[in-house]
Order: C-alpha cells, then sequence, then structure tokens
C-alpha cells in the first residue's frame, strides 16, 4: 500500500497562544510520505483535518462485549485509535447481519520489520473474534509502478510476503490473498473502471499530489485500491451479496485511498467500507529517524535472529533515560521519547506489568538497561513464533491461500 | 425435525465420546429403569425439566437418590422461593423433542432446545445412566464425556451441589444465581446467531446517520443457504481456538491432580499457576495449531485439484 516519497499534501499548523513562541509546524501524511514536525506526529490534528473519528473507550468496551472476549491490546493501549463509521459495522454485527475484512501491503522488499506485522496482528485478531473472512490485497503492480523493479521481480517480492503474512495466523478457510497481476480482471477490473469514471484528474492530484510529470501508471493506480472494499469484486465469495458491508484495518496514512473511496461507493451503488486506523510504528532509533531498508539497525526484522535483536536493541534504541545512574535515579526517564518503553507498549501484553515498568522507568527506579532487557525477551519470543510459523507455510500453502475458491466456512 | 436416538448415538461416536448402550422395554420412571439396568453399578440419573416465570427452562439431572427440593433450587438461583415449576408436556415434546418420562440432556442436541433460555445442571461424577432420546434404551457414560458432549453443541452447564442447603437470605446471596440464562427466549423460528453475545438492554450507541435505504436481508439469505448445506450442528472440527481450549482442559485436570499428590499440594493453590501458564502458552499453541490446520487445508487442496484433474467428476464417489 505505501509507496516511496514523493509530493505529498502538506498541513501548515500555527502553533499556541498565550505567551508561548507560536512554532510552525509542517506534518506531512500521505500514503507514500509520513514526516512529523517537532515533537512528533500530532494525531488529534490529522484526525481533524482527514476527518475521522477517535475510537474511545467506550467503543473498545463494545467491542469486548460484542465479541465475548477481551479486547486486544492495540485496541487497549490505542495504539488502533481512530475510525470510520465502524459503529454501524458494530450495529449491523449486534444484529445478526455480516461483513468482511479487507487489508493489504505493498511488497516493496523482501525483509518485513515489526512495524510491517502490526495491521495484520491485528486484522488476525479481528477476524477470529469477530469469525469473519478477510481479503488481502499485495499491490505488485504498485511497487512495480513506484519503484525501480521488474514484473517478475514484484511478483516474487509478492510471494514472498505473502508467506510472513501467512506465518501471522491467518485462517486459510477463512482467508483469500491475491496479488493485483494475478487477479486484476473480470468483476474487479469492471469495480475499478465504475470508480475510475467517478473521480476527475483534478481529484486524485488534489487527494494524493499527483503532478504533470507522474506517469499515467500512477495516476490511474489509486482505483485498484479501492475496489477491494466492494463485495462484488469477489464473485467468487461474495456472489449475489453486493450489499455485504467491509471494514479496513489499516495505518491511518491509507486514509486518502479510503476518503476517496467512501465518496465514490454511493455513486456507484455500493456500500461505503469503515475503516479501523493505527498509529505510526517509531523507528529503533526514535521517532524522528527513518526506517529504511538500507540501514537494518533502523529496525528489527521478522528474520533476525535472538542475539541480533539483542544487539540492536541495546545499541540502536533510543533511550529516554539519563546519561548517568546518579542523574536517571533522581530525574527519571523521559517516556515520551523512549523507544524501549514506546516498543513495549505495543508488544507486551501484560497491561500491569507494562505500568508498572513505566512507572518504575518514569522515577528513576528501573534503569534503561532492565526495561531494554525487558523487551529483548519480549521480542524474541514474538520472532521465534514468526519464524516457527513461517518455516511451516510451503509453497502449496501460498497457491491454497491464493486460489480464487469458494469459502464456505468463512463466516463460521 | 428433532435428532433419533440414532442420529445421537452416531454423533457420540463421531465425537469419540465412548458409552455403553443397553436395550430394555420401555420405561416412565426411573423405578422401572432401575430393574433392567440397577444391576449394572453405575448411578441412576433423575431428570428434571423445570420452567421459570420468565419461561426459562432448567433441564436438571440428578442422582436418583436426591431429594429434589425445588423450592431450595428457585432460592439458590435469585428465583424467589416458588419461582421454579415442572415445565408442562408440551414443553418436552415442541422444545426437547423427547416423549414424556425421557427427559435427557442429550435432548440438548435438537436444534429447538437451542434458543430457549436453557440451563443445564448436574450433580455427579461419577458414571451415570441417561436416556438418549428415547424411554427403551439406556446409554452409560462418565461426566467427562457428559462434559464433552455438551461442549460440542455449545450448551452451556452447570456443576451444582443439589444436596447442599445454603441458607439463603440477606446475608447469603443466591449461590447459583449467575447461571440463570441471560436473554429473552424466542419462541418463534430461531434467529441465525443467537450467540451469548447478543445482550440485550446495553445499547449506548444511538442509531446515527442515514443508511442506504433497505440494507438487506441478503447476507441472511446467504447464511441460511450455507447452512442447509453443512450438517445441522455447526462445525467446531476446524476451530483451533476451540481445539486449544480442549487441550488445556485435558491436561489442567491431570496435571493438577498429579503434581498436588505428588508434592502434596492443595490443588487450589496450583490452579493459579496453572492459569498464569496457560495464559502464556495459548499463542504459541494457537500458532501452531494454526500451521497444523493450514498445512492439512493445504494437502486436501492439492490433493483435491490433482483428483479433478486426472480423473474429473469419476474421482469422487456419488453423494447420493
Amino acid at each position: 500500500m505505501a509507496a516511496t516519497a514523493s509530493v505529498g499534501t502538506e498541513v501548515s499548523v500555527v502553533g499556541k497562544e498565550d505567551g508561548e513562541a507560536a512554532a510552525e509546524e509542517q506534518q506531512v501524511v500521505n500514503p507514500w510520505e509520513v514526516s512529523a514536525g517537532k515533537g512528533g506526529i500530532d494525531y488529534d490534528k490529522l484526525v481533524d483535518q482527514f476527518g475521522c473519528q477517535r475510537l474511545d473507550d467506550a467503543l473498545v468496551a463494545r467491542i469486548a462485549r460484542l465479541t465475548a472476549r477481551p479486547p486486544h491490546r492495540f485496541l487497549r493501549r490505542g495504539i488502533f485509535f481512530a475510525h470510520r463509521d465502524l459503529n454501524e459495522i458494530l450495529d449491523l454485527y449486534e444484529r445478526g447481519e455480516r461483513f468482511y475484512l479487507y487489508t493489504g501491503r505493498g511488497p516493496s522488499s523482501e525483509a518485513l520489520h515489526l512495524g510491517h506485522l502490526i495491521p495484520f496482528m491485528f486484522t488476525k485478531y479481528l477476524q477470529d473474534a469477530f469469525k469473519v473472512p478477510l481479503v488481502i490485497q499485495l499491490t505488485d503492480d504498485e511497487k512495480f509502478l513506484w519503484k525501480n523493479l521488474t514484473v517478475e521481480e514484484t511478483k516474487r517480492l509478492a510471494r514472498e510476503n505473502a508467506k510472513d503474512i501467512i506465518a501471522c495466523g491467518f485462517d486459510v478457510e477463512r482467508t483469500f490473498i491475491f496479488s493485483d497481476f494475478n487477479y486484476v480482471g473480470g468483476a474487479f477490473y469492471e469495480n475499478m473502471v465504475k470508480v475510475a469514471r467517478c473521480v476527475t484528474y483534478n481529484k486524485v492530484v488534489g487527494i494524493f499530489g499527483f503532478t504533470p510529470e507522474d506517469h499515467i501508471g500512477k495516476i490511474s493506480f489509486p482505483p485498484v485500491q479501492a475496489v477491494p472494499s466492494f463485495p462484488s469484486s469477489f464473485p467468487h465469495l461474495f456472489s449475489g451479496n453486493d450489499q455485504l458491508r467491509c471494514l479496513i484495518p489499516c495505518a491511518i496514512d491509507q486514509d486518502p485511498y479510503f476518503r476517496m473511496t467512501r465518496d465514490v461507493a454511493p455513486r456507484i451503488g455500493y456500500q461505503k467500507p469503515s475503516l479501523i486506523e493505527s498509529r505510526f510504528f517509531p523507528a529503533l532509533q526514535g521517532e524522528n529517524t527513518k526506517m529504511s531498508a538500507s540501514d537494518p539497525n533502523s529496525a528489527i526484522y521478522v528474520t533476525d535472529s535472538a542475539k541480533e535483536i539483542k544487539t540492536k536493541v541495546n545499541k540502536y534504541a533510543f533511550s529516554g533515560g539519563q546519561d548517568s545512574i546518579e542523574l536517571h535515579r533522581k530525574l527519571g526517564a523521559n517516556l515520551d521519547v523512549d523507544v524501549p518503553i514506546k516498543y513495549l507498549n505495543f508488544f507486551l501484553e501484560d497491561d500491569n506489568e507494562l505500568e508498572h515498568i513505566k512507572k518504575e522507568y518514569k522515577e528513576g527506579r528501573m534503569l534503561t538497561g532492565e526495561v531494554k532487557q525487558r523487551l529483548v525477551a519480549v521480542l524474541s519470543e514474538l520472532v521465534a513464533r514468526h519464524q516457527r510459523a513461517r518455516a511451516q507455510v510451503t509453497e502449496e500453502m501460498v497457491d491454497a491461500f491464493m486460489a480464487v475458491r469458494p469459502l464456505p466456512n468463512m463466516f463460521g | 425435525m428433532g435428532y433419533t436416538k440414532d442420529q445421537l448415538l452416531a454423533r457420540l461416536q463421531e465425537l469419540n465420546i465412548d458409552f455403553s448402550c443397553y436395550d430394555h422395554p420401555v420405561v416412565l420412571t426411573v423405578e422401572e429403569q432401575v430393574k433392567y439396568v440397577g444391576h449394572l453399578g453405575g448411578a441412576l440419573s433423575k431428570n428434571l425439566l423445570l420452567k421459570d416465570k420468565k419461561h426459562r427452562l432448567y433441564v436438571v439431572s440428578a442422582l436418583a437418590g436426591t431429594k429434589d427440593d425445588m423450592k431450595l433450587l428457585s432460592q439458590r438461583l435469585g428465583l424467589g422461593k416458588g419461582g421454579l415449576r415442572m415445565a408442562p408436556e408440551e414443553n418436552l415434546l415442541e422444545v426437547l423433542q423427547v416423549p414424556l418420562g425421557c427427559v435427557t440432556p442429550f435432548a440438548l442436541i435438537n436444534e429447538s432446545a437451542r434458543y430457549r433460555g436453557m440451563l443445564y445442571m448436574f450433580t455427579s461424577k461419577q458414571i451415570c445412566y441417561f436416556h438418549p432420546l428415547t424411554n427403551n434404551v439406556t446409554i452409560a457414560l462418565s461426566s467427562s464425556n457428559l462434559d464433552k458432549f455438551l461442549m460440542s453443541i455449545g450448551k452451556q452447564s452447570a456443576y451444582v451441589d443439589l444436596e447442599a442447603s445454603p441458607d439463603v437470605g440477606k446475608d447469603n446471596p443466591p449461590d447459583l444465581a449467575d447461571l440463570v440464562p441471560s436473554g429473552v427466549p424466542n419462541s418463534s423460528v430461531p434467529v441465525e446467531n443467537v450467540t451469548p453475545t447478543n445482550v440485550p438492554g446495553q445499547n449506548d450507541m444511538p442509531k446515527e446517520k442515514t443508511r442506504l435505504p433497505d440494507v438487506k436481508a441478503k447476507p441472511k439469505v446467504q447464511n441460511k443457504c450455507a447452512e442447509k448445506t453443512r450438517s445441522k450442528i455447526p462445525t467446531n472440527g476446524t476451530n483451533v481456538e476451540k481445539f486449544v481450549n480442549d487441550v488445556f482442559d485435558i491436561m489442567s485436570p491431570l496435571f493438577l491432580s498429579e503434581v498436588s499428590k505428588k508434592l502434596n499440594v492443595k490443588q487450589e493453590e496450583l490452579s493459579s499457576i496453572l492459569d498464569g501458564f496457560r495464559e502464556r502458552a495459548a499463542p504459541d499453541l494457537e500458532s501452531v495449531t494454526m500451521s497444523l490446520k493450514n498445512a492439512s487445508y493445504t494437502a486436501r487442496f492439492e490433493a483435491g485439484f490433482e483428483t479433478m484433474l486426472n480423473l474429473g467428476l469419476n474421482g469422487r464417489s456419488p453423494r447420493k
């Protein structure tokens, strides 16, 4: 879904009044670029600017009630924090109606890092909790259009990424994975063209920031990512059910695609998809740095060994602790910038333990080394589990997930 | 249509539930039943179908010798002193779909029994005798096997010590009140998804926005079709979470009893450790189980594909 940096829509925000020096912050958030102003991404402003809703505690409690299980830690911790029309999905689910899930990945590299897994981990939870089917789109065509890769290479990367996605634990009886180069055509293509006819050149430039120098491949790509929101794109799955609702878990930078989709949907007789959106995953070396494939120490990869995880966390994870033990005991740690604490927020399951660590660390009683040690243990367990599952994924299993086949048990 | 005895017994075999089966002439009471199977040494059960003022039904299986104190049971359930009555014969026929004298937990397998507020209580942990939907047969099975059956049909049930007589009063709240089924029973056509999660009356979300008109019954139609082609019981056979729970349910009691014996520690002290252990092991166990499930699906998918390629439709024996 996300591509390389190109021009995006900029947000200029003038800072506060009241005696504080007015600071100009500029954050850029779109599918191809995410960069923060000083102090990191301002999510409140983002939600305001995009026009989506915040996910509050009442909604999280409602999800827990409807699914008769504790809410996922990403909900408890406010990592999935915004939505569009999630209430409608919950209403219809409560009435006994169905919906399906849609998420995806742009297969630009073979190496997946932990941040890439976040939407998939959450989507798996949604699949298990609501017992609904899922379609996963691998946008190999997008990567071909935006990056310097051959078609064969993007197709190969799509299959490789599919293996890591399957290793997240999706249920083959309820999951259809497809890559654009393999699947586009038929009813899917018909929907693409229907969407395309409803979006002017000016509109798409306004949403995505295309310029006259961009080739027409880029400009005509957005409908490809829009139409998996419509069940009629999958006649082998949802035939006869073209009002079935769709819920899309994704990172908030994907919002523009689905703003466009929601705008078009009623005009072509379809339901608007609902969204549930997450914050960004911080890079190992600090919020204001970027994770990049060229710097292996900018992230923890799913292929890292326990030793590599330990080294990376100890050497490169940006710490909010003080420079010396005495100073640390006195002043405590700055949790706002401390990356190990942020990672624990994402990956440590036990709420009580997390609170305890945060308190002790902030008040200087726990040292950076101890926090990092705990993080290394948590990440090693996670990565080991992923690697074990990944080892079990065969080419035939990928074929099975990607086969255009009916899913008779998909709502079971 | 209700299950026949043969269908039930076939189902038990499918679930790998061991039981022994004894034919005899039709019996309507426990006293008569004793004449034919009393010598076998297990425990005969006395089965009652009770109804409360809100038309919720309770199936209670007690050991034949227990005195049934409906007044006390009613109090313990928080229904007041006169809250429980014997259910009328129509309920037997309509809901449980069994004849008179044949109340049995196995009747809960029927679809008609699913959508009533229903609670099953039983009080024995030994081998017990029940009627398998008909009065001229008795089957014997252990309580763990009965548990297995109840889990397979997803029925809420509870062990209750019917001999106990706690003093239910102001200082002693009804100890079984939590077991009373929630939700108003639907006596008409069963709704597609009656799950315990459909708790009514707590809705805080006002209906927002105008939706597109007639958002259909179409999804329901699809589900009805899906259900028609499947067997009546929703197949839990491929449910990973259920499998993991089953594994723990098998291992926990064994572990608890062995360790408590060996180390001379009370089981209650160990069970909190076991709960923590269960929580920590669950993600890994679910992960490997899902891998297994996906691998097995893949293998049968390949096999199906090969069969179609090489043999076409002849590759499958006809279903009728």
